[in-house]
């Protein structure tokens, strides 16, 4: 089991233009980790995420204050090189992103494009792949079909199955099963706990039994605020904040 | 006042209706004419032209001034290596500039090419072809097939480069986000990905492109020229269906003009059967994705 994947953010503050959106962030995620982030709509949980893989970087005049390290090393230098950081640092989104692709080659193009060619490696890569998100029987079968023709759960599915084919430490999921029935996130679920030795995973999620359900750690974000960060178990039964309290009982937000 | 609109709606209703029913009218007599239009015009070319449409036209070289018979072989060979050597020119630039435009750009030097290229579109044809006889004709010291498919390709540019920066805008924000968070760089998103995703919308722009610069006459009559026999250079005049149509159709002799509108069905068609099979690459990609 590699120790790899640990995310320590200090002191963090995000800003888009003169907008703050994140305020004075500190947090560690340790690897092998599954960790929830909760909190009301607009709180910052897509921004904090999306700073792990610099994501952030793409929307101009965004600021990033304090430090980010992962593996211990800052990912916010000038010498950072953020396309191997990303392949480091993988992200499933909300909504299921399937390249106009093939199955086969949805899986296959991150590591055809860093030059891995030889056939019976990608054909063993995607295999695996496939079988480690839990689609591989019900696509074996036609991998040439366009992956836009798959169902939500599974296009999401294949999108886990892609992002795991770099072999990224980290695998950051932001509300991945929001557009998805239930058997679809159980499933979904079922395949993060399942992946949890091999990475370590930061999840987004508005749902807080999902939360409760497949997370080692829960983080609160509102206002941009880190207000509570703890073993899940502790944060639901006996939160030490009066307003995570107030939250996960749904007295608001 | 409730019951003041319900009353007035009443009033009204009539009216409504009428004018319901004459605008329905109106538009679909508008539309009856485009119809119209085009029909005439295709079957004045079926009937002038048909005629003279037998196999000799496909396979035979024009024939010497006032005999009748020979064919456009070498025109319609001409116009489909014109379009060809137009196609490289005008693909390659209007592509680039467009997905520049959508993927790099900063707004104002956007705004600026964009503008130009709407200047462009509306620049007569000829003065591709004046362009083009600068530019290629005079440094080359003679007539080309190379300088007439630069004025046509120059011709496509700005419609391939309106077209393909509008498709590949609309191809989603989370897809190009998907890309890269893979950990893809951007050049291969875009050539990957996002093209792929947009490739219906800009075939169908330079089909569009295709179409019109297949029929123009003018830019190359000083460039491509035209002559009456097959030509074995790209450095060498070569014909071209429009061409041959102009020399044909200004001519006395009426044999010539039965060629000129079988030249000219002949011309429809090829345009309309590169629009097909253009159609039938979009359709069949689009029934792939969704998976049938
Ligand atoms: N591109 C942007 N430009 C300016 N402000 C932004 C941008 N994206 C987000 N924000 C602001 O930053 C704050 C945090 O947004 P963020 O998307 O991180 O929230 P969130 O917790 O993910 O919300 P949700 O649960 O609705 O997804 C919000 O107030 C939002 O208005
Ligand atoms: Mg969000």
């Amino acid at each position: 089991m590699n120790t790899n994947g640990r995310i320590e953010v200090k002191n963090l503050n995000f800003y888009y233009g003169n907008y703050q959106a994140l305020k004075n962030v500190s947090m560690t995620v340790e690897p092998h980790q599954i960790v929830a982030m909760i909190g009301p709509s607009g709180c910052g949980k897509s921004t904090l995420i999306r700073i792990f893989n610099r994501m952030c970087d793409l929307i101009p005049s965004t600021r990033v204050e304090g430090k980010v390290l992962i593996d211990g090393k800052d990912i916010y230098t000038k010498d950072t090189d953020v396309v191997s950081l990303r392949r480091k640092v993988g992200m499933v989104f909300q909504k299921s992103t399937p390249f106009p692709k093939s199955i086969y080659d949805n899986v296959a193009y991150g590591l055809k494009i860093i030059g891995i060619k030889d056939h019976r490696v990608l054909n063993e890569t995607v295999e695996k792949c496939l079988r480690r998100s839990a689609l591989w029987d019900e696509v074996k079968d036609h991998l040439g079909k366009s992956a836009l023709s798959l169902s939500g759960g599974q296009q999401q599915r294949l999108c886990i199955a892609r992002a795991i084919a770099v072999d990224p430490e980290i695998i950051l999921m932001d509300e991945p099963c929001s557009a998805l029935d239930p058997i679809a996130t159980a499933r979904i679920e079922e395949l993060m706990a399942a992946l949890k030795d091999e990475y370590t995973i930061v999840i987004v999620t508005h749902n807080m039994q999902q939360a409760a359900r497949v997370s080692d750690k829960t983080a609160f974000l509102m206002h941009g605020q880190l207000i509570e960060y703890n073993k899940t178990t502790d944060f639901f039964t006996n939160p030490s904040n009066k307003i995570t309290e107030d939250y996960i009982t749904g007295r608001f937000g | 006042m409730k019951d003041l609109v319900l009353k007035s709606f009443d009033a009204t209703r009539l009216r409504r209706e009428i004018w319901d029913k004459v605008m329905v009218v109106v538009l679909f007599l508008c539309a009856a004419c485009v119809l119209f239009i085009l029909f005439i015009i295709l079957w004045h070319l079926i009937a002038r032209g048909l005629s003279s449409l037998n196999p000799a036209f496909f396979t035979h070289l024009p024939k010497a001034v006032g005999e009748s018979g020979g064919g456009m072989a070498n025109a319609i060979i001409g116009t489909f290596v014109l379009l060809l050597l137009a196609v490289g020119v005008g693909v390659p630039l209007g592509l680039g500039a467009g997905v520049y435009l959508s993927e790099y750009a900063h707004q104002r030097f956007a705004q600026t090419v964009r503008f130009m290229t709407d200047v462009l579109n509306g620049v007569p044809s000829i003065v591709f072809g004046i362009f083009s006889y600068t530019v290629c004709v005079l440094p080359m010291k003679s007539f080309s097939a190379v300088s007439g498919g630069f004025a046509l390709g120059l011709m496509m540019i700005p419609m391939i480069t309106r077209t393909s920066e509008q498709f590949v805008k609309m191809v989603p924000h989370q897809l190009r986000e998907a890309g890269l968070a893979l950990g893809l760089p951007k050049w291969r998103v875009i050539t990957g990905i996002i093209l792929p995703s947009a490739i219906g919308g800009i075939m169908t722009g330079i089909m569009v492109a295709l179409a019109r610069v297949a029929g123009e006459t003018a830019p190359l009559l000083f460039t491509a020229f035209g002559n009456l026999h097959y030509t074995q250079s790209l450095m060498q005049p070569i014909a071209a269906i429009p061409l041959q149509i102009f020399n044909y159709a200004v001519s006395p002799y009426s044999d010539w003009h039965r060629q000129a509108w079988a030249g000219a069905l002949v011309l429809i068609v090829i345009v309309f059967i590169i629009n097909i099979w253009a159609q039938y690459f979009v359709y069949s990609r689009k029934r792939w994705s969704a998976g049938k």
